[in-house]
């Protein structure tokens, strides 16, 4: 878990060039500097791509913030 | 920098950095670009930013609000004119098709559905060509998703393949006809990476992105080439090496009779198939440069082998000697008063490539490994010769030359030979023959010609007796660096008379030339002939045709000449080891593991 917040941070830290950025379980768009719809895109698609899976249609609406995203990468793993 | 060896994963997740660091660079050449997108256009605008950056422009971009690419550039194209492009981008797809022939279409209306959905794309053309003075670049369509119709959707009037094919065939038929219409080969790009590959639609439905990363990549790419071109900044010189690069095998040991080229061998097939590649683009107005470590009369007697497809008459260059290649390439770009970020430089040697790279800024130099029969994939995907229509010459030429050449002498380099060697990380194991090694110590002995002092040979019963005796030191070196390791490569065979050892052997395979590696073996050398009892070193020197670059081997590293036979000109070498200091500086030596 603590692992994936911190590969998690690494990509935001990316994605967003903010290398100094932290990230807990609950940072979300709303206090995320620059994480705007588009920045979501690109970071889904980096995540995706780190961890080798996919999210469904329809999963991404429901994430409030980065804890629900940490559960849902973790889920996925685990059922690969 | 060279974001070419980035990973494509890499590139999207670095991409604000690399925008960040690549336009703080000096001299970048403005361009604006309107882009119109029928789908979702950030991600492959992203990546052609960058390329762009990294091929030396500063783009500033303008994108239609989303599928608004008809609206923006015929109803309402007041941001298009106020934008005052010097490029307009139609990325339009398949999905943008407005009224596709129904399934029961027939041959008589067929060709009514290709004109009308034309008309719509003629409008786009004609409105831009009259409120901005821009060049357009046309996506044509990549093949549908789905085949409805089986093989028959190619062959019925109301197949969606006959259409989309149809619709390519009249765009191009456009642009050849203005020259102000640049079509953009979508298709052909699609097909290269496979359609599955190609469309997105998870990420289609989620946000409008209709390809995957790795198609926007193909596609930003071969933007990249596209405006490349336009400002006439595409290449126009290809460098080549020659042993293992346009032909099999090491001309100098092996003699022209052994050189792999023509249609003996599988390998020698492939030899012959990158010629006829390098042929044809020299066909098509591209120049031809060699580039090589030989002696120059034994490199072109390569191009008299009957079997070779490229002749002497097909370069406008030729430069084979034993100096450092980008040095050589530097002479090359004065000779045909062309600059060197119009070169492409291909060799299968990873070090030469490395350093050719690192010390000349805008040239071309392509990983393509050391399989022949990729290398033209591999240039042909670089898309380094993409040609134009000659209307680019609108387009300030002079002004960008000029930038490029602020921008060169900028650009980092090694600050000497040293460095780069430093660079290479070098690590080399020096020890006595072992019998693991005497059959490759036997081999190398046997067909080493170039570097090579006495051109002795000893059969492989010979090479193990030598292994044995304590009156000889053996020592062979195996040297490995950054790009992977060379093997066994160097032998120094030193025999005991007394207080002198004579040296009997020294060889060297050329693919580790100006290494120092020779450094590192006369320390070594020293080292064992001291524990040994030895006061001095002789060497001798044996001329043969094919060992003209070790005439000088025993004077650059010190000796002191003795005697020269003035029939056979076999020179004897001296050197007292009493005050020897070891020299090697850039190479680091394995502890030899005994036991």
């Amino acid at each position: 878990m603590d692992n994936i917040l911190a590969e998690l941070q690494d990509i935001f830290r990316d994605i967003l060039d903010q290398p100094d950025l932290v990230l807990t379980r609950a940072s979300n768009a709303a206090n995320v500097e620059d994480w705007d719809s588009l920045a979501h895109i690109n970071l889904v698609t980096s995540i995706e791509k780190h961890y080798k899976i996919k999210f469904a249609l329809g999963e991404l609406q429901e994430l409030k913030d980065v804890g629900d995203m940490i559960d849902l990468i973790q889920a996925k793993l685990a059922a690969k | 920098m060279t974001i070419d060896r980035l990973s494509l994963d890499d590139l999207l997740l670095k991409r604000k950095k690399l925008r960040r660091e690549l336009a703080s660079e000096d001299g970048l050449h403005p361009v604006r670009i309107a882009v119109l997108g029928g789908s979702t256009t950030n991600e492959v605008v992203d990546l052609l930013e960058i390329f762009l950056l990294a091929a030396g422009f500063q783009p500033t971009f303008h994108p239609s609000e989303y599928g608004r690419f008809y609206e923006e550039a015929v109803l309402e194209p007041g941001d298009l004119i106020a934008f005052a492009p010097d490029i307009v981008y139609l990325h339009t797809s398949f999905l943008n098709v407005q009224s596709p022939p129904p399934v029961h279409c027939s041959e008589a209306e067929f060709q009514g559905y290709v004109e009308a959905e034309l008309g719509r794309y003629r409008r786009i053309w004609e409105s831009i060509e009259r409120n901005v003075s821009a060049q357009i670049v046309q996506n044509n369509f990549e093949l549908p998703p789905y085949a409805l119709l089986g093989n028959l959707d190619s062959v019925s009037s109301g197949g969606m393949s006959r259409f989309l094919l149809a619709m390519n065939m009249e765009f191009a038929r456009a642009a050849a006809a203005d020259s102000r219409l640049l079509l953009h080969d979508v298709h052909s790009l699609a097909a290269r990476l496979g359609l599955d590959r190609w469309f997105d639609w998870d990420r289609y439905f989620g946000y409008k992105i209709l390809h995957t990363p790795e198609a926007n990549c193909a596609l930003a790419r071969s933007l990249t080439a596209v405006v490349r071109a336009l400002y006439g900044r595409s290449r126009k010189v290809l460098v080549l090496d020659l042993d293992n690069t346009l032909w099999g095998g090491v001309i100098g040991d092996d003699g022209v009779d052994k050189i792999q080229i023509g249609r003996e061998t599988p390998v020698a097939e492939a030899y012959t198939a990158f010629q006829e590649y390098c042929l044809s683009l020299q066909h098509r107005g591209i120049l031809l440069a060699v580039c090589s470590k030989n002696n120059e009369e034994v490199a072109r007697q390569g191009f008299e082998h009957p079997d070779s497809v490229l002749k002497l008459e097909h370069f406008a260059a030729f430069k084979a000697n034993w100096e450092p290649k980008h040095e050589n390439i530097l002479a090359i770009a004065k000779e045909l008063n062309l600059g060197v970020d119009s070169f492409v430089f291909v060799d299968d040697n990873p070090a030469e490539r490395a350093i050719v790279q690192a010390q000349i800024p805008g040239i071309a130099v392509p990983e393509v490994g050391a399989e022949v029969s990729q290398y033209a994939a591999i240039l042909d995907r670089g898309r380094y010769f993409e040609p134009v229509s000659m209307s680019a010459e609108d387009l300030s030429r002079a002004e960008l030359y000029q930038h490029n050449a602020a921008r060169a002498s900028a650009a980092a380099t090694f600050a000497d030979y040293g460095e780069y060697l430093d660079s290479l990380e070098m690590v080399a194991e020096i020890d006595r023959f072992k019998p693991v090694y005497v059959d490759r110590i036997a081999q190398l002995t046997n067909k080493t010609n170039q570097f090579n002092l006495t051109t002795r040979r000893y059969t492989l019963a010979e090479m193990e007796a030598i292994a044995q005796d304590s009156t000889y030191i053996g020592l062979y070196g195996k040297l490995s660096d950054r790009f992977g390791d060379n093997g066994l490569i160097t032998i120094v065979l030193g025999r005991r008379e007394g207080d002198i050892l004579h040296l009997d052997l020294w060889l060297m395979s050329c693919r580790v030339l100006k290494r120092d590696m020779e450094l590192a073996m006369l320390d070594a050398l020293v080292e064992n002939a001291r524990a040994a009892g030895a006061k001095s070193l002789q060497g001798r020197y044996i001329p043969t045709k094919k060992n003209g670059m070790v005439a000088d081997h025993y004077e650059k590293l010190g000796f002191d000449p003795v005697s020269t036979d003035p029939e056979t000109q076999t020179s004897i070498w001296s050197l007292d080891i009493s005050s020897y200091i070891p020299r090697n500086r850039h190479i680091k030596i394995l502890e030899p593991v005994h036991g």
